[in-house]
Parts: structure tokens; C-alpha cells; sequence
């Protein structure tokens, strides 16, 4: 099956430091795609490269043609929506004006229409919140907001950065539970930087390791899962 | 109790004319946490052009939107052309940049239009309407233009999608960037409407204070005073603190300080607010992370 | 005569035959040229130095200290005044009068300083920005007429050379003013390159760090908010008697702004620097005033359109100061040696 996103030898900068080292990973159309890591591993790193929100090096291809974002806007254009690391509210904005932002790119404002109804479909209690100040929900409820914002662009691809931090394991498991429908029912494929190891791979169809900014291990997720030092270091048993 | 009266709605006047500024003022920091040093000489500028307009013939409503169209224009290149450059500079950088640009309008306008006083005229009939005596029909006129524009600002950032793209961008640039808005353009249309804002600002007081390319040094004053005042984050605040500002200026300058040092009235407010609550009446306080 | 060692010191190489001459030829002029200029370019050159003084002063506090002020023409009025009315309603003698307005302007600056310490940079720019517009209103408050002389200002006498010197006012308040110049330099070099203009430097650009390592930034910051007013304002003393009165319009915003434009034009963060400046915001007026002779009245706007674009670029040009140059500088040595 043909790679929604690839990269080449992607490496990423701050400044003089280097990042990211020479990642090659692929999305499948409609897949999903783990990547795993400990802190610092370069996770949130490759999120930010593919959205040219920090310096790269190395080759994207989104959908068979090369990708060269100058900025993050150029991302959202194509099809690609980032929930990123910490959410990214606008927490002085209603709950309806974060999604309706979600939209901005999109002249169809039946279809927008429709989508937010979606959205509220799969988290009702958004639907609840909706005049309410963004600022003012839980993070579970910021996560889905985080979400279903991403999905307002319609994207062909979804960039998740650690949906499950900081929020409590029934809250995640639901948050995961309605990712898999999303991606199942609307067919969006998906990246997702994760340190819950355990419900990442439950999700995803290939899974990669990062560790100091490289590619440590990759494949399958079954495959990946099964491997000895994952399972030591990253799951625990 | 008539001088008294006569003052509040004065200063009501002149307050519409803080109350503009700061608002423009406001509207610039809340998307670069900047304080434009030179938004006054901008509406000085502008309200030159309108009355070159009018000197040339044009009625005066045609010159006044055409001036508020230039004005967007000129502010909009202004942040393109100078201001973007220094994105990311030090503060120190940033604020000598506005001094340049403040010199650099102030004499461009001495330079075209001379450095003698001139007079503008006001659109409002010269024969009193109602409140006769208390107030004239510029400075009702004032007031209303205000008001009229202010309610005009609120709906569009309120209701309209560019107008919550734009809050969007001042409030979280890059998640803004990530739903695909080009802040870059909100930041140009913010300073555009700033400096249409500031724009009207000019036009009303220039029948009250005449038309000079030093006019708005003082009037700046006020308008920095009735930011902070009403919190220089929140643009609501800041038009409410133009209009306490335009009353106490009055007040003060009729039954305290004297009418010869009314500007010490404006330091007073700005040195007591940044002392004391430097959030202002209603803006949000900050706490520095260290 | 023995040959200055080369190798050992590089502050020492300094003393080469070109050197000397250029030192010397600088003295010639600086001391000899009021006897060859005429009485009013003597009074420019007088200007020069006092302005050199006052952005001394703004210096110390805005490039060493980071803290920004677009008002300090008002410690020039205040020092101007104080000089004025001491020698104009009280009697005492110039000599005197010059020193107690540095004083007056110390206690004056310190007390400003104290609540600035609470303004982040933008917000003090601005608190100074209000001082600069509202000062020369503050000038003419009715109830210090008295003392002020209202909008007439004061008047003064321009005082006569002592001990019957063969010199004109001119030339003897030129050398008086060179007087308090050379000592003032002397001591703001010392300051800079001491720990506590080092500790100034540290407070200006790593302030959380500096306090952490024991510097008192508080009383660092006051204190310099003071010696800066006071530089200014002895700046201003001398003013008053060069020009020989003071009046609350020649004190608004745009001495202050003219002020920062020395500096920023002198280098911020630079003592010789400062001279460059004074020659500058003494000159370009004067220089656009002639050419308002041929270009017409409306050239009298060119110093300030000048200013402006000249602030703009040399912002452009070095966007992080002095300060950021000097930081790339350092950083670009260190990575080197890292690589090696």
C-alpha cells in the first residue's frame, strides 16, 4: 500500500543541537503509526520537523509528492493537522470558536457544519461545554477539544503529540477508544507520539522506537510489541 | 452645577478621543506585546490626509472614509516593512524602532504640510440640537462617532471568521499557524485597523485642538493613561478608561491642578497604575514565571 | 627611554609614535580651539561637551544598565533649574550651585528608580515616555512660580572668567565645562570597568542570575537610576549657564528623544561613543538649519526625519545592541574551540 506520509533521512535542529538523526518512517493512507520513546527521545521533535515549526534536513513526501513546508501553515494547507504537545488551546476562546478555528482553511461551510456535529457525536460532553471558555475545561475534555479541532480541518493525516498526558487512565482509555472509531469510520490516518507504550501499540498498525533522536526499532506494532527490550523497558513485563 | 455638567460631557468628548487610541493602542499589544510609541503621530498623519482631502474639494464624509482606507493601507506597511523585521529583538530594540518611526512621521507631516496650525473642520452643524449649552454639537458628534466605531470593532472581531482568526493569532500564534492562519497577515490587518482606528481618533479631536503635527503628543499621553487604566490587554477596558480619563482630565483641570498642567493628571494615572495595579481596572494579572 | 613591553599586556601596546601623535593632536584641538573659533562656535563646542555629559549619564543607565529611559530631558530640566534658582532667588555662586543640582538630580533619580524597579523594560519606557511629555507642563505649575519663573523661565547671568584671566565668557565657561567633564569621564570609566559595572552588565542582561549570585539588583538599579540623573542634570546645570536662562518649553519631549538618539548613534554601552553623539545631535540641527536657508522653512523637519531613519538602521544593523554582538562574538569563539 502506497505511503500517505514518508520521510527520508529526516533530522531535526534547535539551534546548534541536533535532535533528530536520519528518520525514515512511513504512514499508511488510513493507518495508524506509533511512535514510542522516552523523554527527550526526539518524539515531539519529529512532529514539529514535519510542520516546520523547528530547523530540518532530509526529505517529507505527503501523498506520493514532496512536502516542503517553510512554515506550520503550510502543513494544515495540505491536509495535516497537528493536535500538539500541551494541547494548544485557545483558552480564551469559546469551546465552538476553538473548533470553528479548526475550519479556517475550509470554504464548505455545510460540510463544517456537519463536521462539528460529528465532533460533538463523538464527545458529547464538548457539546455540553460549547459557549464555555476553553481555558475552563478538564484536561480530558482539552485533549478531546485538542482533537476534534484537528479533525475540523478534515485532514487526511492527524499528528497526535502524547494524547494521554497528564490525564487519568479511564479518561485516556476513552480518548483511545474513540480514536480508533475516528480512524476506522472517517479512515484518517494517524501518527501518534506516545509514552503510554501499551495503548499505542493496542492502536496502531506499525510502531517506531526513538531513542536519541534515532530510529532504534520499527515495524509492525505485534512485532514491535513482542520485542524483548520493549517489552523490559517500555511495558513494563 | 452647569460648569460641572459642561465639564463631565466635555470630557465625555475628548474621552471618545482616549477612548479611540487606547483602543488602537491596546489592539497592537494584545498581538505583540508592543507598545506602539508611535501611534499618535499616525493619526496625526492621517488626519492631515483628510484634510488635504478636504482642501482639495472633497465633502467631508468622502475623506473620512477614504482616510480610514489610507490609513489601514499605511499601517498595514508600516508593520510589514519596518516593524517585521524586528521580530524576536530585544525590548530595548523594539522600543527605539517606534521613536524612529514616531520622528520620522512627526517630521515627514511637518516636512509636507508645514508646521503652521491649521484649522479642521467639524462635520456636525454648527446649531446646538438638544443640550444646549452643555455640549456642543462636535463634541456630541464625537461621542457618537466613538461609539458608532466601537460597536463596529466589537462585532467584527466578535462575529465575523476573520475577526476570531485575528484573536486566534494574537492569542496563541502557533497553534494558529498549525489551523492553517497566516499570522504573519493578521499581524499587517491588525495594525491596519490600528492605525484606522487611531485615524478617528485624529479626526475627532482636531476641531477641539486644531491641527498641528505636534497635536497628539498630549493626546497620546491620555491615550497610553486610559490603557492602562482600563488594563492594556483587554480593548473593552480600554475604551472605558478613555472615557474615566476624558472626565477626570476635565475635573481635575477645572477644580485641582489647574487647566495649564492638565498632562500631569495623565503621568499621575500612568506612573499610580504601573505602581499600584499594573493590570489595570480590568485586565488580567500576570505573574512572570521565573 | 624604554620601550613599553609588547607582548605581555595588549592594553599596554598602546604607545606607538602614531598613537602619541593622534592623542596629542586631540588635546591641541580640544584645548586650543576656543581661541581660534568665534565666540558663539566656542558656545557650540561648550554644547558638545555638556551633551557628552548627559548621554554619559543616560548611557550608564539605558546601554550598561538596561534600563530604558525616553524622559531623561527631565533630569536636565530639574539640574537646570535647580542650578537657576539657587543662583538666580538664592544667591549662591555658580560654583556651588553646579554640584547641588548633580545632587538634587542624584536624590531625584534614585527616588524615580525606586518604583521603576517594578516596571518591566517596555513599562518603564513608557512611565519615562509620560515624564518626557508631561515635564515641561510640570514646569509651569502655578504654585512654583515663584521659584520657576513660569513660562518666562529665569534668567542668569553668564558668569566672567576668575582671578581676571584673559579669557571671554565663551572661553572660560568652555573650559569650566571641560572641567566637570574630564573628572565625570574618568569616574564612569572607572565604574564601568570595575565589579560594579560589571555587576550593572550582568543585571542588564542575565538579571535572574545575577541576583541569584548575591547582587543586590534593587540598590544596583536605584543607585544607578541616581548617578545617571545626576551626570544629566549636572549636564543641565552647565546648560543653564552657557545659555544663560532656563524655560519649561526648552524642556519637552524631544530633548529626551534627542538624548536617546545620542546614544543609540554614540553605541550604547560605549563612553567614547557618547562624544560621537554629543557632536552629532549638536550638529545635524544646525547643519539642516542652514540648508532650511536654501531648501525653505519646511527643512527645519530633516534633523528629526535624519534621526529617525538613522535609529531605524543602526537598530536593523545590530538588532541585539552592542550587547548581542559582542554575546555572537563570544559564542563563536567558544563553538570554535569546541571543535577543536
Amino acid at each position: 500500500m502506497a505511503a500517505l506520509l514518508e520521510t527520508r533521512g529526516l533530522s531535526a535542529f534547535y539551534g546548534q543541537t541536533q535532535a533528530l538523526t536520519d528518520v525514515d518512517l512511513a504512514v499508511e493512507d488510513g493507518g495508524v503509526t506509533a511512535v514510542l520513546g522516552a523523554n527527550g527521545a526526539g518524539k515531539t521533535t519529529l512532529l514539529r520537523a514535519l510542520c516546520a515549526m523547528t530547523r530540518r534536513e532530509g526529505a517529507i513526501f505527503f501523498d506520493g509528492k514532496a512536502f516542503n513546508p517553510k512554515a506550520a501553515e503550510d502543513a494544515a494547507r495540505r491536509g495535516i493537522a497537528h493536535a500538539p504537545d500541551g494541547r494548544g488551546t485557545f483558552l480564551d476562546l469559546t469551546v465552538d470558536e476553538n473548533l470553528r478555528l479548526g475550519a479556517y482553511t475550509r470554504r464548505d461551510r455545510p460540510g463544517v457544519g456537519a463536521d462539528l456535529e460529528r465532533a460533538f457525536a463523538y464527545f458529547p460532553r464538548l457539546k455540553e461545554r460549547r459557549g464555555q471558555q476553553a481555558g475552563t475545561l478538564s484536561g480530558g475534555e482539552q485533549q478531546m477539544l485538542a482533537i476534534s479541532r484537528a479533525l475540523m480541518l478534515r485532514p487526511r493525516l492527524l499528528l497526535l503529540d502524547e494524547p494521554s498526558f497528564g490525564l487519568a487512565p479511564l479518561v485516556v482509555k476513552d480518548i483511545f477508544r474513540i480514536l480508533a472509531a475516528i480512524n476506522r469510520e472517517d479512515r484518517v490516518a494517524m501518527l501518534i507520539v506516545e509514552q503510554n507504550a501499551n495503548l499505542a501499540l493496542d492502536l496502531a498498525d506499525r510502531a517506531y522506537l526513538l531513542e536519541t533522536g534515532r530510529v532504534a526499532l520499527h515495524g509492525p506494532s505485534s512485532a514491535v510489541r513482542a520485542d524483548e527490550a520493549v517489552r523490559r523497558v517500555y511495558l513494563g513485563y | 452645577m452647569f460648569a460641572f455638567t459642561h465639564q463631565v460631557l466635555s470630557g465625555l468628548a475628548m474621552g471618545g478621543v482616549y477612548a479611540s487610541l487606547a483602543l488602537a493602542i491596546v489592539m497592537i499589544y494584545q498581538a505583540t506585546r508592543l507598545v506602539n510609541f508611535a501611534q499618535g503621530e499616525m493619526a496625526m498623519f492621517s488626519t492631515y490626509l483628510a484634510w488635504a482631502m478636504i482642501d482639495a474639494g472633497a465633502p467631508y464624509w468622502l475623506a473620512f472614509f477614504l482616510t480610514l482606507v489610507l490609513s489601514f493601507v499605511l499601517g498595514a506597511a508600516i508593520e510589514r516593512l519596518v516593524i517585521r523585521r524586528f521580530d524576536g529583538a530585544p525590548v530595548l530594540t523594539v522600543v527605539i524602532v517606534f521613536i524612529g518611526l514616531l520622528v520620522i512621521i512627526n517630521s515627514l507631516a511637518g516636512w509636507l504640510f508645514t508646521y503652521s496650525i491649521k484649522s479642521f473642520e467639524s462635520p456636525f452643524p454648527d446649531t446646538a440640537r438638544f443640550g444646549a449649552g452643555y455640549i456642543s454639537p462636535h463634541e456630541m458628534g464625537a461621542i457618537g462617532v466613538t461609539l458608532a466605531m466601537l460597536a463596529l470593532i466589537y462585532g467584527f472581531f466578535r462575529f465575523t471568521p476573520l475577526g476570531l482568526a485575528m484573536r486566534a493569532a494574537a492569542q496563541n500564534p502557533i497553534s494558529a499557524r498549525l489551523v492553517g492562519i497566516d499570522v504573519g497577515r493578521m499581524l499587517a490587518i491588525g495594525w491596519g485597523l490600528a492605525a484606522a482606528v487611531g485615524a478617528v481618533a485624529g479626526m475627532m479631536a482636531a476641531p477641539i485642538v486644531y491641527l498641528d503635527p505636534n497635536m497628539m503628543g498630549g493626546i497620546l499621553l491620555y491615550g497610553f493613561a486610559a490603557a492602562l487604566l482600563g488594563g492594556i490587554d483587554n480593548p473593552w477596558g480600554a475604551a472605558v478608561g478613555g472615557f474615566i480619563v476624558g472626565v477626570l482630565e476635565n475635573i481635575a483641570g477645572a477644580y485641582l491642578v489647574g487647566a495649564e498642567i492638565k498632562l500631569s493628571v495623565a503621568l499621575a494615572i500612568i506612573i499610580g497604575v504601573l505602581v499600584a495595579r499594573p493590570s489595570g481596572l480590568f485586565g488580567r494579572v500576570i505573574v512572570t514565571r521565573v | 627611554m624604554r620601550d613599553a613591553p609588547a607582548a605581555a599586556t595588549p592594553e599596554r601596546a598602546g604607545f606607538s609614535p602614531a598613537r602619541v601623535a593622534a592623542i596629542g593632536l586631540a588635546l591641541v584641538c580640544v584645548l586650543g580651539l576656543p581661541f581660534v573659533a568665534s565666540g558663539y562656535q566656542t558656545f557650540q563646542l561648550s554644547q558638545v561637551v555638556i551633551y557628552a555629559i548627559a548621554l554619559l549619564g543616560l548611557n550608564l543607565l539605558t546601554g550598561y544598565n538596561g534600563q530604558i529611559s525616553l524622559g531623561h530631558g527631565a533630569f536636565f530640566a530639574i539640574g537646570g533649574y535647580a542650578a537657576a534658582i539657587l543662583i538666580v532667588k538664592f544667591g549662591v555662586p555658580y560654583g556651588v550651585a553646579v554640584p547641588i543640582a548633580g545632587v538634587v538630580c542624584f536624590g531625584a533619580g534614585f527616588l524615580f528608580g525606586l518604583p521603576a524597579l517594578r516596571l518591566g523594560a517596555l513599562y518603564l519606557a513608557l512611565a519615562t515616555f509620560a515624564l518626557a511629555v508631561a515635564a515641561p507642563q510640570l514646569l509651569k505649575f502655578k504654585a512654583f512660580d515663584a521659584f520657576t519663573g513660569g513660562v518666562q523661565g529665569l534668567l542668569l547671568a553668564k558668569p566672567k572668567a576668575p582671578l581676571g584671566l584673559p579669557l571671554t565668557r565663551d572661553q572660560w565657561l568652555y573650559f569650566l565645562c571641560l572641567g566637570c567633564a574630564v573628572p565625570l569621564f574618568w569616574a564612569a570609566a572607572n565604574l564601568v570597568n570595575s565589579r560594579i559595572g560589571r555587576a550593572l552588565v550582568a543585571i542588564r542582561d542575565h538579571p535572574i542570575a545575577a541576583e541569584t549570585m548575591g547582587v543586590d539588583a534593587a540598590l544596583y538599579k536605584t543607585t544607578t537610576f541616581g548617578i545617571s540623573a545626576a551626570y544629566t542634570g549636572v549636564a543641565g546645570a552647565l546648560m543653564s549657564l552657557i545659555v544663560g536662562f532656563v524655560s519649561p518649553d526648552s524642556f519637552g519631549l524631544f530633548l529626551s528623544l534627542s538624548l536617546v538618539v545620542g546614544i543609540v548613534v554614540g553605541g550604547l554601552a560605549s563612553i567614547p561613543g557618547v562624544v560621537v553623539g554629543a557632536l552629532f545631535i549638536e550638529f545635524v540641527p544646525n547643519f539642516a538649519d542652514r540648508l532650511s536657508d536654501v531648501l525653505g522653512e519646511s527643512a527645519k523637519a530633516m534633523p528629526w526625519a535624519i534621526y529617525g531613519i538613522l535609529l531605524i538602521s543602526i537598530m536593523y544593523a545590530m538588532p541585539s545592541g552592542a550587547a548581542g554582538a559582542a554575546r555572537k562574538l563570544a559564542q563563536a569563539v567558544v563553538w570554535r574551540r569546541r571543535e577543536k
